[in-house]
């Protein structure tokens, strides 16, 4: 292979293997060189590539980023927002854990909220199955480069009532993050992690992040990523779950910043009736790209499915959103439903959705629907019929549009967040503000 | 208060209004009756402000203003209110904004303050009231869910909160059981006065025993075909539209005779 992107980073590899976290374990080296030589093998996905067909990534591959290493993580002196109410922090600045800025709450005994750093240096062998290299190009990028991240372990049984706040603070300009978060509860566990990226100051890094997570029988996880990285930012993200019987998880993405944004999350029932959702909203502009592409595995009988994804483009911007549904063979009494709904606000905005189900089990209820639109225009009349100006009505019916995705935020203080940030994106945002 | 002269409108190329004359003064009710399709929405849209109606010619002045180079937001600051015959569901926008946000851009045009949230709860609970509606609606998605009826009681409910200068009831009593109807005719002579206008379009004569007009319309096939006293809406009611129509050389196969 001769791409002189992957020379690149093979390069950087070479450069860097010795200061990455962990770099004497032989496992991890192992696994870190494993993933390289795949990375090498595969290049970067092109359009050809079936899941890459609406998505170039020709931007990211192009452009010469540096890997973020220990020293190059500038100091943030100021956290640019926080979870309301009680709830542990952990602060990574580009891509490395910051413990001035973090704050962990006493965790019950069984509970283990750490940085993967951390982890790599004390107590390797239990991240040690949770960072085997595959999953892609992309992740295997991020299990040869990964530097830091969020390790959280639940024994059976245990609850974390306060949430759990990751967030990503990225202030260069150049750099590729590569987080990787774990995410193992037992057993009747339950915990709730807010994974958040900010851009603090326009820059125009690269993040590729992976988080995986294993829900064990009977737990409850719920896991909400907010993006809102700078509007020159690359975003490549997966999101890996496997669910025991019994478990339930929801995934919320909410997708606002980034030039290029990419999430994959998947999610697969290892056991009988589980449960998961699949929340998500994306709002683009100028000429932002965010692809969302879902994969649920019922892979067991007796699961029950729900994804509710909206999205909203203006200006040039483009959406992307492919679900797929995968019944198994063996997966009777599968209920899976599957909503994606796109307003365009321009003309020049642009969507493609594909909902893609393959059912093998014929015991089975599965429905989905797409919709691409403009805002209604005999509803926008009615407003204005009021008295309601143009704008704001527009403006309020977009917000009325996200608000069935936002409602669905369990998280009061991260539920405003959202709504507050979609609103301020908003011209007539300050009436629309003093209306709800 | 409003003077339409010569109105013509197409929608989707095609031409609905004919050339309508029409006077309302101030402190007046008009009726307008006619047979299904003759364009009696199409008019109160078009006085509203709806966009995808095409003026082809004709003038409208609405208190010395010309109404046609208004956006539809000003005609309703002015005090326009158009009573919808079929009133648009708008999932995820409470009722209670929709009201606050019209409430507040009427008192802001004619530069009142505007209402704090306390004084304009309890002014739309007052209204809410007379139209017999619970205050629970405030709450609910604009017109989601509601019955045929309820969506009717809305739209007189932001008429009162409005106190529109001219009032246009597109078919608000179709639909109601007598009950129903009553709340609506209530609401529009508790604004009658001599400086409002009203025109209450409408297929039956029974409205108009509750809201009596100064003046009563036939339209048919664009044209206000003839015009008369209360006694022409009986009329209308006894022997349907067919004897008009045919005096008038409007049938619907649009034969002139
Ligand atoms: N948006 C529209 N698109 C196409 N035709 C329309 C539209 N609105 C009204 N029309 C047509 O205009 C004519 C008059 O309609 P309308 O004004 O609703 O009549 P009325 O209210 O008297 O029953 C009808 O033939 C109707 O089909
Ligand atoms: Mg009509």
């Amino acid at each position: 292979m001769t791409n002189p992107a992957v020379e690149r980073y093979l390069a950087d590899y070479r450069a860097v293997e010795g200061r990455l976290p962990g770099a004497l374990l032989p496992w991890l080296k192992q696994a870190r060189e494993e993933a390289l030589a795949r990375f090498a093998a595969e290049g970067f996905p092109t359009t050809h590539h079936e899941e890459w067909k609406y998505t170039s990534v020709a931007a990211i591959e192009k452009q010469a980023f540096r890997p973020a290493l220990a020293g190059t993580a500038a100091p943030a002196d100021a956290l640019p927002w926080q979870l309301g109410g009680a709830s542990h922090r952990l602060v990574f600045v580009n891509g490395r854990y910051a413990p001035a800025l973090s704050q962990l709450l006493p965790l019950p005994a069984g509970a283990v909220v750490t940085s993967l750093g951390k982890v790599l240096e004390r107590s390797p062998q239990l991240a040690e199955p949770w960072l085997a290299a595959g999953g892609g190009s992309f992740a295997d990028l991020n299990t040869a480069f990964l530097s830091d991240g969020a390790f959280i372990q639940l024994g059976d049984g245990v609850a974390i009532e306060a949430p759990i706040h990751l967030l990503y603070l990225s202030t260069g300009t150049g750099l590729a993050m590569h987080p990787r978060n774990v995410i193992v509860a037992g057993a009747n566990t339950q915990a709730t992690v807010v994974e958040q990226y900010v851009g603090l100051n326009g820059g125009a890094g690269f993040t590729n992040a992976v988080t995986r997570i294993a829900a064990g029988r009977d737990a409850r996880i719920e896991h909400c990523k907010l993006q809102q990285e700078s509007a020159q930012a690359f975003h490549v993200a997966a999101i890996q779950s496997v669910q025991s019987a019994g478990s339930g998880f929801t995934s919320h993405s909410l997708s606002l910043g980034a030039a290029l944004a990419r999430n994959d999350i998947a999610t697969r029932f290892d056991g009988a009736h589980c449960e998961t959702t699949f929340n998500g909203l994306y709002v683009a502009g100028g000429r932002q790209h965010v692809d969302h592409h879902t994969r649920i595995d019922h892979a067991s009988p007796s699961g029950t499915s729900r994804e509710f994804y909206r999205g909203i483009l203006d200006g040039n911007a483009k959406g992307v959103f492919s679900g797929r549904i995968v019944v198994h063979k063996d997966a009777q009494r599968t209920d899976a439903s599957q909503a994606n709904h796109n307003l365009l606000l321009s003309r020049e905005a642009e969507v493609d959705t594909r909902p893609q189900l393959e059912i093998y089990a014929d015991d089975v209820k599965c429905s989905h629907g797409a919709t691409v639109g403009q805002l209604d225009e005999n509803m926008l009349f009615y407003l204005r019929s009021r008295g309601v100006e143009d704008d704001l009505a527009r403006n309020l019916l977009t917000y009325a549009f996200a608000k069935e995705v936002i409602e669905r935020i369990r998280l009061d203080s991260l539920r405003l967040r959202v709504e507050e940030m979609l609103i301020s994106r908003m011209p007539s945002r300050e009436q629309l503000k003093e209306l709800i | 208060m409003l003077s339409i002269r010569n109105l013509q409108a197409a929608v989707e190329g095609k031409q609905i209004l004919r050339g309508i004359d029409l006077e309302v003064k101030a402190g007046e009710v008009h009726a307008i009756m006619g047979p299904n399709g003759s364009g009696k929405s199409t008019l109160a849209q078009v006085l509203a402000g709806r966009e995808n109606y095409e003026i082809l010619g004709g003038e409208v002045s609405y208190q010395g203003k010309d109404l046609l180079a208004l956006a539809p937001e000003l005609r309703a600051r002015e005090g326009i209110f158009l009573a919808f015959q079929y009133p648009v569901e708008i999932p995820g926008v409470s009722n209670v904004y929709l009201l606050k946000a019209a409430v507040n851009a009427r008192r802001k045009h004619n530069g009142l303050p505007e209402l704090d949230a306390m004084d304009f709860l309890a002014l739309v609970k007052q209204k809410m009231k007379m139209v017999e509606m619970n205050p629970e609606f405030l709450y609910r998605s604009v017109n989601e869910g509601f019955s045929g009826g309820e969506k009717k009681r809305n739209e007189i409910l932001q008429m009162a909160l409005l106190e529109p200068k001219l009032a246009i009831l597109d078919e608000t009593d179709s639909g109601l059981d007598i009950d129903a109807m009553k709340i609506v005719a209530d609401g529009v002579n508790a604004l009658r006065s001599p400086e409002r206008a009203m025109i209450v379009i409408t297929h039956y004569q029974r409205l108009l025993d509750y809201i009596v007009p100064d003046c009563v319309h036939v339209l048919s096939q664009g044209r206000i075909v003839k015009s008369g006293g209360r006694e022409l809406a009986l009329e209308l009611e006894a022997r349907g539209y067919g004897w008009i129509e045919a005096e008038a050389g409007t049938t619907q196969s649009g034969a002139v005779k």
